[in-house]
């Protein structure tokens, strides 16, 4: 890289960052090692270097050099611009956030709260993998990762909207409900926007979509770029603001969920004058409320849970009370729920090219859980994942099928126009 | 002054003062730290920010299912050392006196048979942990010298306290001087390093477990 590497502005950022919980679990480390267990990256490459606790070492090296009586003496151990390019693929390449590692750690360690606060730094030290941040910028410059200006996701609703049959409000001057979408399932998956739309329609409810703020993508929040993270939460805090919004509701896209759901609020300094919910946790309370009709589902699935929206979302139980007496042939893997092994491209990393090959391998953890269970087709609420699964299922050339938890809802609606089939 | 005396008094005073006054430093200057306030709503139903702490504290004290094929040994041997500490230090007559003399509360104390087996197996226990250590690439890549500071300073307290009461190779009282100095260096070397953890777990098992349990996650 031709960019000089700013080791000063990387420790500045961290330490302007540094608060009690993050500086108590760098200290409280015992290197026990067992975090290793717990990360697929290190499970599906046996390399040491992915072990979770290891990917914390510049940053702990980074506060301990300033902190009193060491830098007074002059001991403090100052990070070089080779730790940093060492760790920038540690960081970046190898962490999905998932927060996995925190489950088995006897100390409590949260490392993927000191990974995400440590990508800021290494991002303000002129690091971090080019697509990823190009990801961000295009979310600042042209409202979303992948280029859907406000324009074209107009463009591309009308069509669907035909396509389908189907009503997409959008830039209603009201609403109760701001229905938010993923640029990952508006160019990749639309099927899943469409069912959406018809879920929100079948329950009833008062909603639209907004021009103002649509991307629940948050690429600023996964690439460590701060003011990038919070220009997309204002946007959609401000479109919901317009339409009176009571309910954001966020797609099937689990770090969506987790930066507008849990960082927002703190990145704006205000709590939200809305509540957010995952598409899922929305449904489930559809489906309380006795707003869902659905009729039996029988093909053979599992259900992936997307780390940010169960283990770190705490909605693993939601997406189970959908599935009861729905999926009559619903099959769990081990482990799954808050233990689930995650996707392998999470936290940005499926935005991360050169990180391929070692999200093929991380796959194959997945491939062998539903093996085991016999079931035909894995079911996801995330776009992301199942975008990520999708790549390493063509990769390894698998046979099982993947779905999304909305699209077999949104199937087998009882008196949900077009057709109520069974299809994934 | 004889070597027991100055093990006795000047540097077990001086070993209580470091050890008081650099946990007191290192846990204020943690809790002095910013702390940001949460403004994101709570999932409903969450528990109290207390059970919250409690669950969270309690979850950590052992593995999940998912991970026992893995975790089961080193666990067992961590407990197996803890457990082993915990019942010389506080369970030996001599150490008892020593509370006695400094809190004025005593406790009855475990046959010094007894001591010593759990000696013996802490020791071992200890031996096992830094043998994995050195041969897990895992623990090899991520251990520090603290790590192994750490080791030293616990271990050496056993070893030369079991040669006390066994009165090899030396004096009694030559052994005991040698015994007490032991543990000053681990009094003194306590807040500097990893042995802190003995405090910290329940700042990060706490933290932890209220970070989750308000977003609806059990972890
Ligand atoms: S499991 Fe926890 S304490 Fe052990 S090495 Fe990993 S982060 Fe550190
Ligand atoms: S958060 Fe997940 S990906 Fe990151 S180190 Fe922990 S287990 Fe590995």
């Amino acid at each position: 890289m031709t960019v000089p590497i700013d080791v000063k502005a990387a420790t500045r950022t961290f330490l302007a960052h540094v608060e009690e919980h993050l500086v108590t679990y760098l200290e409280a480390c015992v290197h026990c090692g067992q975090c290793a267990d717990a990360c697929h990256f290190h499970e599906a490459s046996g390399d040491p270097r992915h072990t979770p606790a290891y990917k914390l070492f510049p940053i702990a090296k980074a506060y301990r050099a300033q902190k009193w009586p060491l830098s007074w003496l002059g001991l403090g151990p100052a990070i070089t611009e080779r730790d940093l390019k060492e760790w920038e693929e540690l960081l970046f390449d190898t962490c999905t956030l998932c927060g996995r590692c925190t489950t088995i750690c006897p100390m409590g360690i949260d490392i993927a709260s000191i990974v995400g606060t440590a990508r800021q730094a290494f991002v303000k030290a002129g690091l971090g993998p080019t697509d990823l941040l190009a990801a961000a910028d295009s979310s600042r410059d042209h409202g979303s990762p992948l280029g859907v200006t406000a324009e074209k996701l107009k463009d591309r609703l009308e069509w669907l909207a035909d396509e389908h049959e189907i009503n997409i409000p959008l830039d209603k001057d009201k609403a109760d409900i701001l229905l938010t979408v993923s640029s990952i399932e508006l160019m990749k998956y639309p099927d899943s926007v469409v069912s959406m739309a018809k879920v929100l329609n079948h329950a009833g409810v008062n909603w639209t979509l907004s021009s103002k703020g649509y991307e629940a993508t948050n690429f600023g929040y996964l690439a460590g770029k701060a003011d990038i993270a919070k220009l997309m939460v204002e946007r959609i805090v401000d479109a919901a603001k317009l339409v009176g919004a009571k309910t954001v509701v966020i797609p099937e896209c689990g770090h969506a969920y987790s930066a507008l759901r849990w960082s927002a609020a703190n990145m704006l300094g205000y709590p939200l004058p809305f509540t957010v919910l995952h598409i899922s946790e929305y449904m489930a309370q559809l489906k309380r409320e006795g707003k869902l009709k659905l009729a039996p589902f029988t093909q053979s699935i599992t259900y992936h849970d997307p780390c940010q929206v169960s283990r770190r979302g705490g909605a693993t139980a939601d997406a189970r009370y959908l599935l009861q007496d729905f999926a009559t042939d619903f099959r769990e893997m081990t482990p799954t729920g808050n233990l689930n092994w995650c996707c392998g491209g999470g936290g940005g990393v499926q935005a991360i090219s050169r990180a391929a090959d070692l999200r093929y391998k991380v796959f194959k953890i997945k491939m062998d859980q539903v093996e085991k269970t016999g079931a035909k087709t894995l079911i996801s609420a995330c776009s992301n994942c199942r975008l990520t699964m999708d790549e390493s299922k063509a990769h390894w050339k698998w046979e099982g099928g993947l779905g999304s938890l909305v699209e077999i809802i949104a199937d087998n609606l009882v008196e949900a126009p077009p057709s109520a089939g069974n299809g994934v | 002054m004889t070597l027991l005396d100055f093990a006795r008094g000047p540097a077990l005073s001086f070993a209580y003062a470091v050890f008081v006054f650099g946990v007191a430093w290192r846990l204020v200057s943690l809790l002095l730290l910013p702390r940001n306030k949460e403004l994101s709503q709570a999932k409903p139903g969450a528990p109290s920010v207390f059970s919250a702490a409690v669950l969270g504290f309690v979850r950590h004290l052992w593995p999940q299912k998912a991970y026992l094929r893995g975790t089961l040994f080193a666990t067992l041997n961590g407990y197996v050392f803890h457990l082993g500490l915990a019942i010389i230090v506080f369970g030996l007559a001599q150490h008892i006196l020593v509370f006695q003399s400094l809190f004025g509360i005593n406790w009855p104390n475990l046959p010094s048979s007894l001591i010593s087996v759990a000696a013996v197996v802490t020791l071992a226990s200890l031996v096992v942990a830094l043998v994995r250590r050195l041969t897990s690439p895992v623990l090899r890549l991520i251990s520090t010298g603290n790590d192994y500071i750490a080791w030293f300073v616990t271990t050496l307290p056993v070893i030369t306290g079991l040669l006390a009461v066994s009165h090899l190779g030396a004096p009694y009282e030559t052994l005991l001087a040698i015994h007490i100095l032991s543990i000053a260096l681990l009094l003194i070397v306590f807040p500097f390093g990893k042995l802190m953890h003995a405090f910290l777990v329940f700042l990060t098992r706490t933290g932890t477990g209220i970070f989750y349990a308000r977003r609806g996650a059990e972890i």
